[in-house]
């Protein structure tokens, strides 16, 4: 028997309610139709408004004079310069202080994540101790108690404490002697990339030969890199003339002006910073090395390998694929956090933005291009790291 | 039923519904602020969060000080009731924008008229009730007697102010190289400056007799410098686009300082309405109807002079010599007494 | 060739008893020469730290609200009456003094609602209406106007009924929208997914006080001319759109974990994509991430401390208006040990509720 043939199947034209695409079609076309309306809205008001109450808008004074002067800053302010320089500035203090705390809090961090898995009851208290202190109590507290350290607590200006010659410890912060620069430190900086490039390649011929003959070398790489790097610099410093200038600070009849200085504010930051992340780089690599499978840990006992052999050879290189990504977001964490600067009176991005805020009355402007000086740091900072989790990515079999 | 179901098997709609209607609050009639006062039935004035003598709140709420007097007189004058005023504390980076913003009616906080203000924030300033000048403080151990001698000191100065600039420009003009320190809010400068973290404080020297008052734990340690390094014309402040309103506000303070010109006060202004002095009798309202042309009764600037005085009583009651600042007239005085106060004829 | 006679070699010693207190503490303890030093250098730091520390914290510390006593035992003791002279500003912020049983009242409500909405039988549709319930009961409570309670304006909120409000208030708005912007981030309508995906990698990458300013400065030349918003709606409407980011990739995460092929059974049962999403997808990624969500939540109820930054006196905000009184400035740091302290009870308890959770929901999941 010939089966029936089948039914003819219904007619549907392409743009029917029923089609999964055309419906598609229709949503994305209402949503952006949605959001054009919704924007065109608010522009019309924003124009409106500010058309009503007199507020001008444009980046030209960008190039105006800035007109006021900032407390600190890597490179030499005026303030004739313009208000981009001085953005220029505020991001170079947000960095200033966001590099180094993100190095320090990565070392504290892992050694206070290690320390939480230490055998030595102690250690592991005082370490979980810290992570919850840190952790549980908000930052912008931390901050504050921090410069109450730092300010009441530190002597005066007149009487600062002399931890070594030159060297000055009181409320105006940290101040040191300075290298001046001069020509001939020329020298030295091309004698310091020397160096590095040497450390790098002792370090590929120790492994090159390990390699091919399973010997290392009887001192380690990292021992005559770092000789060598030291070596090259203070040559490179000889022939450029050994340049040994030093701005020192001097005593004047009310403060101390010269050499090098780090403000209290800038102590504030850093120290808070670091101390509130390290918390979060604890949890983060302690995890990390306890998700690594408690056979490889067996294992390793069994080899008779010691506790720090083990971290290094065995647990963290298996742990680092899981660490990097919750790494990462430490470390944007501590880029953003690095804004609350404008309440303990660091001249960062947002504290000049707001400076220029005010005496302009651009709020748009100003706070447009802040959040676009972040992004872009959010962004630089997450490809870096990105690039990083792909080397040390385990590539499973 | 049909709409009233939905809302209760999804409380999640009904939370919408609920966080909708209460966020939005009546439109105002742009440009008519004196009717939206009026419907509203109080003036939202915005001031300084703490700064005795020109604008403070006691532990009972109960705010006082030269600003404060302004924003009464005003209130007076439109409602009749110099307490139906609504107070707004603000720091110095929001000010403008909550004016701006149509949050409050008049900025009362220790201002500096400027152009860059004037002409590009969106606000008028309706004249000048106190005339200062930036001033330091210094501690008295510091010894350092003028502003000369601040070589590469250290300042501290609060966010959002003329003070930046203008101690930027005093730096730069006389090469001291000063390094300020710069500070949100009032209070996280104040206690910078008294923990000594900076070795000078600058600000108007009205705020510094203030500040130094109320902040430092012995007065006497403290010693503001001489020399004023700008000029500081501290005034009210009103939105622009609304002409009539700003003519109010403007009128008011000159009422009140012509009232001091002619002898008017709070204790006799009741009877100066039979005074002989025909400019007397003109000012109250007894003879003209000033008020008719800023919308307003006859009455407006007796009312006013009766809840706070003249300008001279504003004065002394809250900042004077007899007062906890103990700032002298100086330039406040009258223009036939040898000061800036000179009030166009209120005719 | 070996004999076939098997010849035992001398008994070894047995090893040495690994029970005992001794073995305990040397294994503990002093395993090893790093560990002996490190355990006596905390040692050696705890007992020069400790006794000066327990001696100005307790032993001679002030109680009373007594500012001559605290100055007289500055450098000593600690000066606690700073807490019970300014607790009240402290907690309650610019709220009018004798109104402040209402804040009391409010906070206690929304702070039982919370721990009894952590219980797991209590996780039912009618917990939603309770949540409305009381939250309805907060607002009336605080601003008044109802009742014969007088009114009192948003801007004299403050201390920790603000927090409270802060956090559970924006973490509740941000949920639907996070749930939203995870779902569009997945979709496979390219419009939608661009979208979703520009707004929450801008959010995430901008810091939060540039968000509060955004909200403060720019949000009132976005409205129309003459409407006014609040200022507690403003800094809310900045903390929901910056936890919704946050919260769509925590359940962005929950979404991933699910296997793929409960989609595929509810396709075939001929679901349509709301449904699957309400009845499949969600019940089950939601549960995934229970954890992360309160973390998120515990970082909500830190970051309102921000709000200090646009003027509202939350709990750090009333701390600093609290200690502007020249009088009793000097004794900060028994204020600020104070609300820390609050906030390290308050996060504790969370997180460690958050990891209780965790070993709950996933028993079946659980790795070694």
């Amino acid at each position: 028997m010939i089966p029936p043939a089948p039914p003819p199947p219904p007619r549907s034209r392409a743009w029917s309610w029923r089609s999964q695409a055309f419906r598609g079609w229709v949503y994305q076309f209402l949503t952006l139709a949605l959001l054009v309306l919704a924007v065109t809205y608010l522009l019309s008001n924003t124009f409106a408004n500010m058309r009503t109450r007199g507020i001008q808008s444009g980046f030209d004074f960008f190039l105006q004079p800035a007109g006021f002067a900032i407390g600190e800053s890597l490179f030499e302010f005026d303030s004739a310069q313009g208000y981009w320089v001085a953005y220029l500035v505020g991001l170079s203090n947000t960095l200033r202080v966001a590099l180094l705390g993100i190095a320090l809090a990565t070392v504290l961090g892992s050694l206070i994540g290690i320390g939480r898995l230490s055998n030595n009851l102690l250690v592991r208290g005082v370490c979980a101790v810290q992570v919850e202190l840190t952790r549980n109590i908000p930052l912008l507290l931390q901050l504050f108690m921090w410069y109450f350290v730092m300010t009441e607590l530190l002597p005066p200006i007149e009487a600062p404490l002399k931890p070594m010659a030159n060297v000055f410890f009181s409320k105006n912060g940290l101040q040191y002697p300075l290298p001046e620069w001069s020509a001939g430190h020329w020298g030295t900086v091309l004698g310091l990339l020397a160096g590095a490039l040497a450390w790098r390649a002792w370090l590929h011929r120790a492994h090159r030969q390990f390699e091919t003959t399973g010997h290392q070398p009887p001192v380690p790489a990292h021992l005559t890199g770092l000789a060598s790097l030291l070596l090259l610099t203070v040559f490179g410093w000889l022939a450029g003339g050994a340049p040994s200038a030093l701005s020192v600070p001097e005593v004047t009849e009310i403060n101390l002006v010269g050499g090098g200085a780090v403000t209290p504010e800038y102590l504030t930051l850093l120290i808070g910073l670091t101390i509130y992340t390290s918390g979060y780089i604890a949890e983060v690599v302690r995890s990390g090395i306890q998700s690594v499978a408690y056979g490889q840990h067996e294992a390793a006992q069994a080899l008779g390998l010691p506790r720090s052999a083990e971290l290094r050879l065995v647990q963290l290189p298996q742990a680092l694929r899981v660490i990097i990504p919750p790494l990462t977001s430490q470390y944007l964490n501590l880029i953003k956090n690095s804004s609350l600067a404008v309440a303990v009176g660091y001249p960062d991005l947002i504290s000049i933005s707001a400076t220029s805020l005010n005496q302009t009355g651009r709020a748009i402007e100003c706070i447009a291009v802040v959040m676009l000086c972040y992004l872009t740091l959010s962004l630089l900072t997450s490809a870096g790291m990105n690039i990083y989790n792909r080397r040390v990515r385990l590539e499973d079999r | 039923m049909k709409t009233v179901r939905p809302l209760i098997q999804r409380p999640w709609l009904a939370a919408c519904v609920w966080v909708a209607m209460s966020t939005l609050s009546l439109p105002t009639l742009a440009g008519k602020t004196l009717d939206t006062i009026k419907m509203r039935g109080s003036l939202n004035c915005g001031v300084n969060t703490s700064l005795p003598g020109f604008s403070a709140a006691d532990s009972q709420g109960n705010w006082s000080g030269l600003d404060v007097d302004v924003c009464k007189a005003v209130a007076a004058t439109l409602l009749n009731d110099a307490n139906k005023v609504k107070w707004t504390p603000l720091n110095a980076s929001q000010r403008f924008a909550v004016l701006q913003a149509g949050e409050i009616d008049i900025l009362s906080r220790n201002t500096t008229w400027t152009l860059n203000r004037d002409a590009s924030l969106g606000l008028h300033f309706t004249g000048t009730t106190y005339y200062d000048g930036q001033g330091f403080m210094v501690t008295k151990k510091s010894k350092i007697t003028s502003a000369k001698s601040l070589k590469g000191a250290t300042v501290c100065v609060q966010s959002g102010t003329t003070t930046e600039k203008n101690l930027n420009d005093f730096s730069r003009m006389n090469k001291l190289n000063i390094k300020p320190v710069v500070f949100d809010t009032l209070e996280a400068t104040n206690k910078a400056y008294f923990s000594g973290r900076c070795q000078a404080y600058t600000t108007d020297a009205s705020g510094l007799a203030s500040v130094r008052n109320k902040e430092a734990g012995n007065p006497d340690d403290h010693v503001i410098l001489p020399d004023l390094i700008s000029k500081e014309p501290l005034g009210p402040s009103v939105r622009r686009g609304d002409d009539e309103f700003f003519a109010i506000v403007k009128w008011v303070v000159f009422a009140l300082i012509e009232a001091e010109e002619y002898g008017i006060t709070q204790a006799n202004v009741d009877q100066m309405k039979s005074s002989a002095d025909p400019v007397v009798l003109r000012i109250l309202g007894a003879s003209e109807d000033t008020g008719k042309l800023l919308g307003l009764d006859k009455e407006w600037a007796y009312r006013a002079i009766k809840a706070v005085g003249n300008y001279g009583e504003m004065f002394e009651r809250n900042v004077g010599p007899k007062s906890t600042l103990r700032l002298p007239r100086g330039l406040n005085n009258q223009w036939n007494k040898g000061g800036l106060m000179y009030a166009p004829p209120v005719r | 060739m070996h004999p076939a006679v098997f010849i035992p070699i001398a008994a070894r010693q047995p090893p040495s008893p690994a029970l005992g207190a001794w073995p305990w503490i040397r294994r503990h303890f002093f395993d090893g020469l790093a560990n002996s030093l490190l355990t006596l250098l905390v040692l050696a730091l705890l007992v020069v730290a400790l006794p000066p520390l327990l001696n100005w914290a307790l032993v001679h510390a002030v109680v009373q609200a007594d500012n001559a006593a605290c100055r007289a035992a500055e450098g000593v003791g600690a000066c606690w009456g700073v807490v019970a002279e300014k607790g009240r500003l402290i907690l309650f912020g610019r709220y009018p003094y004798e109104e402040q049983w209402r804040p009391l009242i409010a906070s206690a409500l929304l702070v039982l609602l919370l721990i009894v909405s952590c219980l797991r039988r209590v996780w039912r549709p009618a917990l939603a209406w309770a949540w409305v319930g009381v939250f309805t009961v907060f607002y009336g409570l605080m601003k008044g106007d109802l009742a014969g309670l007088t009114a009192v304006d948003t801007e004299r909120w403050g201390g920790l009924p603000l927090t409270l409000l802060l956090s559970s208030v924006s973490l509740v708005v941000a949920f639907p929208l996070a749930i939203l912007l995870a779902l569009g981030r997945q979709s496979q309508l390219p419009a939608i997914r661009t979208l979703c995906v520009i707004f929450i990698e801008f959010v995430r990458g901008v810091p939060l006080i540039s968000v509060l300013f955004m909200v403060s400065f720019i949000l009132p030349l976005l409205m129309p001319q003459g409407a006014k918003i609040d200022v507690l709606v403003r800094v809310l409407i900045g903390m929901t759109l910056f936890t919704a980011a946050y919260l769509a990739e925590v359940i962005r995460g929950g979404l991933q974990a699910l296997p793929k092929g409960q989609m595929e059974a509810a396709h075939s049962l001929g679901l349509g994509y709301w449904q699957i999403q309400r009845k499949i997808v969600l019940p089950q990624a939601l549960r995934l991430v229970v954890p992360a969500i309160v973390n998120t939540f515990i970082g909500a109820f830190k970051d309102t401390s921000l709000v200090t930054i646009v003027s509202l006196y939350d709990l750090t905000g009333a701390l600093q208006l609290a200690l502007g009184d020249a009088d009793w400035r000097k004794f900060f740091i028994e204020g600020q040990l104070f609300v820390a302290a609050i906030y390290f009870i308050a996060c504790l308890a969370m997180s460690r509720y958050s990891q209780w959770l965790e070993g709950h929901l996933n028993t079946g999941t659980r790795r070694q």
